[in-house]
C-alpha cells in the first residue's frame, strides 16, 4: 500500500488505529494464550498494549509492524504483570518460571510445523463442545478483538448476559481443558466444518440485520475479514466458497434496501453492485470448483456467481442456476434448497411448475415460502390467493424493510 | 492430565426394550472397553450401578440425621454406571466418551474433576 502524498488528519489516523488494532487483535491474542495458556491473562495484555497504542502512536506514528510492536508490548506488560502478582502469590510464581523459560526459548512450538497462533484459537473458540452462540460470541470476542459491549449490540441482547456467556465459555475451556491446538489430520475437515457455521453464523446476522439502525457492529464485515484470513492460513475449498458467497452477497448490499425497503434480487440496480468484490468473488469461485471437490457454499457461491454474472435480470443463466441447485440437493437435501431452486425453475419452466414443487415442501413456519408461494400465484393472475399469502409472510416477518416490501408487494395487487 | 467423570445416562424403564442379546453384546464390549484403556492406562476407576429403587438418601448436613428411600430426585433418567478416566485433554476424553458410549449403547456425559 501506498501512502497518501498528504499528511493525514487525526480522524483518519484514529480510524487506522482503529482498523490496525481490530485487525491485529486475534494474532496478538492467540500468541499471548499460546505462550502464558491463560486466556484472560492474555486478553488483559492486549488489551493493556491497544490502550498503549492509542496513546502513543497519534504522537509517535504507527510503528512499521504494529502487530509484532503490539504482541511485544503486550508481553511485556503480562510479564510485568505476573512478576508484580508473584510477590503475593505462590501459583503465579510458577508462572512465572514459564514465562522465563519461555523467554529464553524464544517462541517455541511443540505440535510439528510452524502455525499461526490465531488457527488454534479459532479451533479452541469453536470447538464443539461449547454451545453454537457462545462459539460465536467467543470468536468476535477473541479473534475479532470486538468489546463485549459491541457484540451484546449486535446480538441485541443485555450487555450482562453477553458477559456471562463470554466468562462461562472461557471457565469451561479452562476447567475442562479444551485444547488450543489445530485438530488432527483426520478431525481437520469435520471441526473446520464447524467453524465455517460460527463465520457463517456472524455473516448472517449482519446480513438479515443490515436494514438496521448504524449503531451496530457490522458483523458481514466481521465475518469476511475472519474468513480472509482464515483463508490464508489453511487451504480448503469450502473455506475459499464460504469466502467467495460472504463476498457475493456482502457486493449487493447496497442495492438490497432503498427508502428503508428490502428490494429484491430482480429488482436490484445492478450499477450499485460492488465491481471488486464481484470480481473477488468470481476469481474465488473458479479457483475452488477447479479442485472439482464441491461442497455447499461452493456451490452456493457459484448460484451467487452466476446472478452477480448477469447485467440485467433478464441475461440470467436460469438453467445454469437449476443444475448447480440440483447438485447442492445431492450434497445437502432441505426443503430450503428446494423452494430456492422453485424459485430459479419459475424462470426456466414458468410459475405453474415451480408452484407445484413449491407446495409440495412442508415449511409453512418459513416466512420465504410464504412469499415465493405469494409470487407465484401472483404471477398466475390467482389475486386473492397471492393476497392470503402476503398476509402469511408478513405474519411471520420481523424485519421492518422486509414487512414495507411485502406490504407494497401485496398492496400493489 | 486430568480426570473426568464418564456418566452413563440411563432409562431405567426401557431397559425391557433390550433383547438379552444386546444386553449381552453390551456387556462384552464394555469389558472389552475397560481392558483396553486399563492397558492404554486412561483407567482410573469405573462400574455399573444397581436400578435406582435401591438407593437411599442420608442428609447429615447441618447436624441434622435424616435417612429416607431414594432416589435422591425423581427423574426419568438416572447414573447407570461410570468412568473415572484419566486424559490429556477434553478432546482426548470425548474420544474416550464416544468409545465408552458405543461400548455400552448409551448417551455418556463428560465432565472434568475439579484440579486440585
Amino acid at each position: 500500500m501506498t501512502g497518501s502524498p498528504s499528511e493525514p488528519g487525526p480522524a483518519d489516523l484514529s480510524a487506522r488505529i482503529t482498523e490496525i488494532v481490530r485487525t491485529e487483535h486475534g494474532r496478538v491474542v492467540a500468541t499471548l494464550i499460546r505462550r502464558l495458556g491463560d486466556i484472560d491473562l492474555a486478553e488483559d495484555a492486549a488489551a493493556e498494549a491497544l490502550l498503549t497504542a492509542l496513546e502513543r502512536w497519534p504522537g509517535d506514528g504507527i510503528p512499521p509492524n504494529p502487530g509484532a510492536w503490539l504482541t511485544r508490548t503486550a508481553g511485556n506488560k503480562a510479564i510485568d504483570r505476573i512478576r508484580r502478582e508473584s510477590k503475593r502469590d505462590a501459583k503465579h510464581a510458577e508462572a512465572t518460571m514459564l514465562m522465563d523459560a519461555h523467554q529464553n526459548d524464544g517462541p517455541h512450538e511443540d505440535t510439528g510445523p510452524v502455525t499461526d497462533d490465531r488457527l488454534r484459537l479459532v479451533f479452541t473458540c469453536c470447538h464443539p463442545a461449547l454451545a453454537l452462540d457462545n462459539r460465536v460470541a467467543l470468536t468476535l470476542r477473541l479473534l475479532g478483538g470486538l468489546t463485549v459491549a459491541e457484540i451484546a449490540n449486535a446480538f441485541l441482547v443485555p450487555e450482562t448476559t453477553m458477559a456471562q456467556r463470554i466468562t462461562r465459555s472461557k471457565q469451561k475451556i479452562k476447567a475442562a481443558k479444551i485444547p488450543y491446538r489445530v485438530p488432527r489430520e483426520e478431525d481437520l475437515l469435520t471441526r473446520l466444518g464447524g467453524v465455517m457455521t460460527v463465520l457463517y453464523l456472524i455473516f448472517n446476522e449482519g446480513y438479515l440485520a443490515s436494514s438496521g439502525t448504524g449503531v451496530r457492529v457490522d458483523l458481514c464485515t466481521e465475518a469476511i475479514r475472519l474468513t480472509r484470513q482464515l483463508t490464508g492460513l489453511i487451504e480448503d475449498p469450502e473455506l475459499g466458497g464460504l469466502l467467495a458467497l460472504m463476498l457475493l452477497t456482502e457486493a449487493r448490499r447496497e442495492a438490497r434496501f432503498v427508502d428503508g425497503a428490502l428490494v429484491t434480487l430482480e429488482h436490484q440496480d445492478r450499477s450499485q453492485w460492488d465491481p471488486t468484490l464481484i470480481d473477488e468473488g468470481h476469481t474465488l469461485v473458479r479457483r475452488c470448483l477447479a479442485i472439482n471437490r464441491p461442497g455447499p457454499y461452493q456451490l452456493q457461491a457459484a448460484i451467487n456467481a452466476v446472478h452477480t454474472d448477469a447485467l440485467d435480470v433478464s441475461m440470467t443463466d436460469w438453467s445454469q442456476i437449476v443444475q448447480l441447485y440440483d447438485q447442492l440437493l445431492v450434497v445437502q437435501p432441505s426443503p430450503v434448497v428446494e423452494l430456492n431452486r422453485a424459485v430459479a425453475v419459475a424462470e426456466l419452466d414458468g410459475p405453474e411448475v415451480a408452484l407445484a414443487i413449491t407446495e409440495r415442501l412442508d415449511l409453512s413456519t418459513y416466512h420465504p415460502w410464504h412469499v415465493t408461494r405469494a409470487e407465484l400465484l401472483r404471477r398466475l393472475g390467482r389475486t386473492g390467493d397471492a393476497t392470503a399469502a402476503y398476509d402469511d409472510a408478513l405474519a411471520l416477518v420481523e424485519n421492518q424493510a422486509e414487512r414495507t416490501h411485502l406490504l407494497r408487494r401485496r398492496d400493489s395487487l | 492430565m486430568t480426570q473426568y467423570l464418564l456418566s452413563v445416562i440411563h432409562d431405567w424403564d426401557a431397559l425391557g426394550d433390550t433383547t438379552p442379546e444386546e444386553m449381552q453384546e453390551m456387556f462384552e464390549a464394555t469389558g472389552r472397553f475397560n481392558e483396553e484403556i486399563e492397558a492404554s492406562g486412561h483407567w482410573v476407576f469405573g462400574g455399573g450401578l444397581e436400578h435406582p429403587s435401591t438407593a437411599t438418601v442420608v442428609d447429615g448436613a447441618k447436624g441434622a440425621n435424616v435417612v429416607s428411600d431414594g432416589p435422591y430426585l425423581e427423574a426419568k433418567e438416572h447414573l447407570g454406571g461410570f468412568w473415572v478416566i484419566e486424559a490429556a485433554d477434553l478432546d482426548e476424553a470425548i474420544e474416550l466418551g464416544r468409545r465408552a458410549s458405543a461400548a455400552c449403547a448409551r448417551a455418556v456425559e463428560v465432565r472434568p474433576f475439579q484440579s486440585e
